[in-house]
């Protein structure tokens, strides 16, 4: 998984072609429909034929010994909103998220100004281990902090060593435990979401605050920090997405007792078999993902106009 | 020449301490000799990696990653070129949908996606098989493979193309001698790129894989959710290693940055 795509930088028009004749040109029209007809019509097939399909599966009843009916009501989402259970679930979810999210905001965008700064073997071998982990496999990672934060794990018999605590903390199966895993997963897309903002930054603009007098924080303050913020805020949209919705390391390091709503969905699907609950579950993260994606993308954009132009 | 402060040098090395410490305790408890996991610090065996071989379940689910992963790449490389080919240079009602649409599945989460493959498949008679594993595998990695197509063949030189044609190459012939090797570092990388993001895949995976055909990542995520020893930690050692091996050649390649980052953000 890499970044959350800029598609107006990618689709910029590169339209140069100019037909020669009337007859070829009308020809020409249906090219660019022929050329992406294989990928649209896999992408209906597989895509959002799939994606109604859970729609409407959501819709349907759930019963021990009837199994899965197919009727069509709102019961499903209804018991989602009425269930206290559920609202647990959601608050944690997204709680832990915004958690991670700030936590990356904190630690990932100074990263990304300190790399900028570095010098050229030293940038090249340090972006290398920040970006590196991006392509290691989630579950590895994680199996990692498991075995960091077990009460027997490095962490807790480096702080009995020296003392500071006399009994091991819990950090398996804790929302802490949980925070500090998704943080090192994801991470990485923040300081490379600010390290992209700050290519555009010329590091001339601050030797000229600094020789105008101007102290190293306040140019870090006023003049560095606005023109990273966007880069920092679509950063913590993606970063804050994918906490949401992350899986195999809530599953990991919280357990089975502490459900976020991708382990719920999980859950309902392959051990309830309440596959209609489990769908309801599922759309519900997906409407939640897109309005906060699509909705923060065009906050930022009409905010921070000057700043992508 | 500005320069980090002592302060914020100390701040780079913890920082940089928390990213590696997981995947380092991985590698070292891998290598240790007791039959519990420690770290090796009575010298180190590599008899967790010699049983890996004794468990056929995660050599067959490595075997079946792999094939997985290239097959999948290839065909979502296939379908991106025309696509891209039509994005970059044309102008045309509906582009901006078609783009965002082809996109999509980096905004849709991946337990959603699970979820309706295994809705879908389970109705059309294709749940639990490697086809059906490709098939999903292939509409994830599309939008990797189709940006940095699209990157390559968006700054393209078109006039190298006409030129072939006014020569009187036919347009196949164009597309396979000239266009194709133009975009091909695009294309190479967003095989690559492809390439590593189905392998890695686990979320959406583990509900469309049977225990009969698996990855590699399902397996190891199914079997630490029972209990976690050193030969999970072998088995995502030797998983590192490869990454990283991976990692430098790409790097070497094309510039793990730029491949990371994108050419359209620079």
């Amino acid at each position: 998984m890499t970044a959350v795509p800029e598609s107006n930088s990618l689709t910029a028009s590169h339209d140069t072609a100019a037909s020669p004749s009337p007859a070829p040109a009308d020809r020409r029209r249906w090219v660019p429909y022929l050329l992406s007809l294989p990928a649209l019509a896999l992408f209906a097939v597989l895509l959002l034929v799939p994606l109604a399909m859970t729609a409407l599966l959501s819709l349907n009843s759930f019963g021990f010994y009837t199994g899965i009916q197919d009727v069509w009501q709102f019961g499903n989402y209804l018991e989602i909103f009425s269930d206290s259970y559920f609202h647990e679930v959601f608050l944690r979810t997204f709680r832990i998220a915004f958690l991670v999210t700030l936590i990356c905001a904190v630690i990932g965008a100074p990263e990304a100004y300190i790399l900028r700064r570095m010098r050229s073997p030293w940038r090249g071998i340090c972006l290398l281990i920040v970006l590196g982990p991006l392509l290691i496999s989630v579950v590895s990672r994680t199996l990692g902090w498991a075995l960091l934060l077990g009460s027997t794990g490095l962490i807790n018999q480096g702080l009995m060593a020296i003392g500071v605590i006399s009994t091991p903390i819990e950090f398996m199966y804790t929302e802490t435990g949980v925070v500090i895993a998704l943080t090192h997963v994801l991470v990485p897309f923040m300081v490379l979401s600010v390290w992209a903002s700050l290519q555009r930054l010329d590091p001339q603009i601050e030797n000229a605050a600094l020789s105008l007098g101007a102290k190293p924080f306040t140019v870090l303050r006023r003049v560095v920090l606005p023109q990273i913020i966007p880069g920092i805020l679509s950063g913590s949209i993606i970063v804050f997405a994918l906490a949401a919705s992350a899986f195999a390391t809530p599953a990991i390091i919280g357990g089975r007792r502490l459900k976020v709503a991708a382990t719920l969905a999980y859950d309902e699907f392959l051990n309830t078999l309440n596959w209609p609950l489990g769908a309801a579950v599922a759309i519900l993260l997906l409407i939640a993902n897109i309005v906060i994606i699509v909705g923060c993308n065009r906050l930022i954009e009409r905010r921070y106009k000057q700043v992508f132009e | 020449m500005n320069r980090n402060s002592p302060l914020a040098l100390v701040f780079h090395v913890l920082f940089l301490g928390f990213l590696l410490a997981p995947i380092l305790i991985v590698c070292a408890v891998a290598f240790t000799p007791e039959g519990y996991l420690s770290l090796p610090t009575n010298g180190v065996s590599l008899r967790w990696f010699y049983a890996i071989g004794d468990n056929p379940e995660f050599v067959r689910a490595f075997r079946d990653s792999l094939l997985l992963g290239a097959l999948s790449s290839t065909v979502a490389v296939a379908f991106s070129i025309p696509a891209a080919l039509a994005i970059a240079r044309h102008q045309f009602p509906g582009r901006e949908v078609m783009t965002a649409l082809f996109l999509s599945p980096l905004m849709v989460p991946h337990i959603v996606l699970g979820i309706a493959f295994l809705r879908f498949f389970t109705q059309i008679g294709l749940g639990g098989t490697f086809t059906g594993l490709v098939l999903s595998h292939v509409v994830i990695i599309i939008p990797f493979a189709l940006r940095l197509i699209l990157a390559s063949s968006t700054g393209m030189d078109r006039s190298i193309e006409n030129a072939a044609a006014s020569l009187g190459a036919s347009s196949f012939t164009t597309f396979r001698r000239v266009t194709l090797p133009l975009i091909l570092p695009g294309v190479a990388s967003g095989w690559v790129l492809a390439f590593i993001n189905s392998f890695d895949e686990v979320t959406m995976t583990v509900f469309i894989a049977s225990p009969e055909t698996t990855t590699l990542p399902v397996r190891l995520f199914l079997y630490i959710q029972d209990n976690i020893d050193p030969l999970v930690a072998a088995v995502s050692a030797a998983l590192i290693f490869m990454t990283v091996a991976a990692m430098l050649v790409l790097d070497r390649l094309y510039g793990l940055e730029r491949l990371l980052v994108g050419r359209g953000q620079e």
